[in-house]
């Protein structure tokens, strides 16, 4: 009983945070960085250095009429954003957040963060299909074909990190980790493929083609009254936060820091470095999006089944004889 | 108690969404609906402690298959065929034909002696599946690689447009 | 208090419902939704008889993943007929479907 209101109210309290500390702020951060690779400001003028622009951003989105576009499918025209939104918010359940701080260390964790990521091409898959707009429809579709593509390399690239660490909890992998992090060769070839594949499930650039602004107005998505396209932005934006976290985990030693922090205490010192490092990878993933072009849909498809899935299988298997043979 | 009710819960979203699959007129709600039955039995795995197979379960099933057979009802005619009728005339026979059947199984699956298990479940799942795989039934994980590799191969040369 | 009976029944359940679609569902897909059906079906049942009635060397599972595994391998093979025959014959209602009947 008491492990149930435990599970509760971390629940509540990751939820809280992933609609403040992920949905608010990754908007801000991502528009503060557009503007400083483009030589700009950005928002300033809505609380001390644009701080408050989501929130503004929130409310008048709050207020707007909620269309049904004629001829689209009720039932699935409203489930299909809260589908893409609980898919991405499910797996903050294995993230580590400090020391012994989990809402779930479950036996198969990285195997159950990879399953509920995949749950949300089903919400684009449906949510461009009941627009009822050709437009939308073909950026579902590629988006769709897109991210089942790349959760190929994704699966591998965490499953060689399994092979070697020899489990699949996030509390174990962040434990075994050797300090600062692995330096196994094929441990970094997969974070490598790792980074490449989360860019494009996150439908990112250079892999953001469905939702290209300047060619399918805004893809699967182009339907969709602000409140609801509120919720899609929170489960792209959370699926980016959750896959660097879990970058972090396997790849750059979690919630462990060179030194502890002075005053505060170990929890709060992980928790503290976990951010640090998990909003650092957030910072690289916008960087290279207003850095680089965007690939077109077959060199999209080409790069994930004739580059990226060849060098991950590669890599799990030189990994699983360096394991069995080496030590 | 808890998992009284997590069972009952479980099989009411499974057994109703199901139905949902089965008697839909709107083809594309009958493959949306087999979302939840999928996660219900990912549910039922949980609670029979056999979580690697309720995580491969989400990510294939649901996760795979679900947009595999979207995809197809997408690319056939799934915008266009949803006022024509769904069921055929062998409606009636169907339900005796089930009805018989779902009798005949729990009579004898209720009434046969099983015996009870010696040892608990393993813990970590993982662990003991790959043992089993890789020592007692390595031949069956062998074929199935194979039958994957010409399932592969057979579904893209199928599939293709013959240019 | 949840025993095995409990998950035979349920099963036994979603595999008739999973027949009744195979049987009466004019659509090739849908009648493909039916064999997953009573595909998970018999999974629930190898996965419930791991627990209760013989856990070692965990073959339920074992079983069960084979299944998914091959149900994964069936149901693209079947979806590529279903969309050949669609460029073929413009119809996926299998009993349109009647070229070589005599």
């Amino acid at each position: 009983m008491v492990e149930v209101v435990r599970i509760v109210l971390s629940v509540l309290l990751v939820f809280t945070f992933a609609a403040v500390g992920v949905g608010l702020f990754l908007v801000l951060m991502e528009r503060k960085i557009s503007a400083w690779v483009q030589a700009r400001i950005g928002p300033r003028h809505v609380g001390p250095y644009g701080t408050l622009q989501t929130l503004a951003d929130l409310l008048k989105m709050l207020q707007k009429e909620h269309i049904l576009p004629a001829g689209a499918d009720r039932v699935m025209f409203e489930l299909s954003p809260i589908v893409v939104a609980v898919a991405a918010l499910m797996s903050y359940v294995v993230l580590p957040w400090g020391p012994g701080l989990i809402v779930r260390d479950l036996g198969v964790g990285v195997l159950y963060f990879a399953a509920v990521l995949s749950l949300e091409v089903i919400g684009i898959l449906t949510g461009g299909w009941a627009s009822n707009n050709k437009y939308a429809l073909l950026g579902g579709l590629r988006s769709a074909a897109q991210m089942v593509s790349y959760e190929l390399p994704l699966g591998f690239s965490i499953l060689t990190v399994a092979t070697v660490v020899g489990t699949l909890s996030t509390v174990r992998i962040v434990e075994s980790q050797p300090y600062p992090w692995h330096t196994y060769p094929s441990v970094i070839v997969a974070g490598a493929v790792f980074l490449v594949a989360a860019t494009a499930e996150s439908n990112r650039i250079p892999f953001d083609l469905p939702e290209a602004e300047s060619e399918l107005v805004a893809g699967y998505f182009s339907e969709y009254s602000p409140l609801r396209f509120a919720l899609f932005q929170l489960g792209e934006y959370g699926s980016l936060f959750a896959t660097s976290a879990l970058f972090v985990t396997m790849f750059l030693g979690g919630w462990r820091g060179p030194f502890e922090l002075p005053v505060v205490g170990s929890v709060l010192s992980g928790i503290f470095w976990f951010l640090l490092k998990t909003y650092a990878v957030v910072f690289f993933f916008m960087w290279v999006r207003w850095t680089y072009p965007r690939f077109r849909i077959d060199q999209l498809l080409n790069v994930s089944w004739k580059i990226l899935l060849p060098v991950s299988l590669a890599n799990l298997l030189l990994a699983g004889l360096l394991v069995a043979w080496g030590g | 108690m808890t998992e009284a009710a997590a069972f009952y819960i479980l099989t009411g979203t499974v057994l109703g969404a199901a139905l949902v699959v089965v008697l839909s007129r709107n083809i594309v709600h009958a493959a949306v609906s087999l979302i939840p039955v999928l996660l219900g039995v990912a549910g039922y795995y949980v609670l029979l402690g056999a979580e690697f197979v309720a995580a491969i379960q989400i990510l294939i099933y649901a996760g795979a298959i679900t947009v595999l057979i979207l995809f197809v009802i997408l690319l056939t005619e799934g915008a266009t065929g949803l006022r024509v009728r769904q069921r055929n005339e062998q409606v009636p026979l169907g339900i005796i034909g089930s009805g018989a059947l779902v009798f005949l199984l729990i009579t004898l699956l209720t009434r046969a002696p099983w015996p009870p298990a010696a040892t608990p479940l393993p813990t970590y799942n993982p662990g003991a599946v790959g043992q089993s795989f890789l020592t007692a039934y390595v031949l069956a994980f062998e074929v199935t690689s194979l039958v994957i590799v010409a399932c592969l191969v057979g579904a893209i040369v199928i599939a293709r447009r013959e240019e | 208090m949840i025993g095995l009976a409990h998950y035979l029944v349920a099963s036994a359940l979603l595999f008739a419902i999973g027949l009744f679609g195979v049987l009466t569902r004019r659509n090739a897909v849908a009648i493909l939704m039916g064999i997953e059906l009573m595909l998970n079906a018999a999974n629930v049942n190898f996965v419930a008889f791991t627990k209760y009635v013989s856990p070692e060397l965990v073959r339920g599972h074992v079983a069960a993943l084979v299944i998914i595994t091959l149900a994964a391998c069936e149901a693209a093979v079947g979806l590529a007929l279903v969309i050949s025959a669609y460029r073929h014959l413009e119809t996926v209602h299998v009993d349109e479907i009647n070229l070589m009947r005599w």
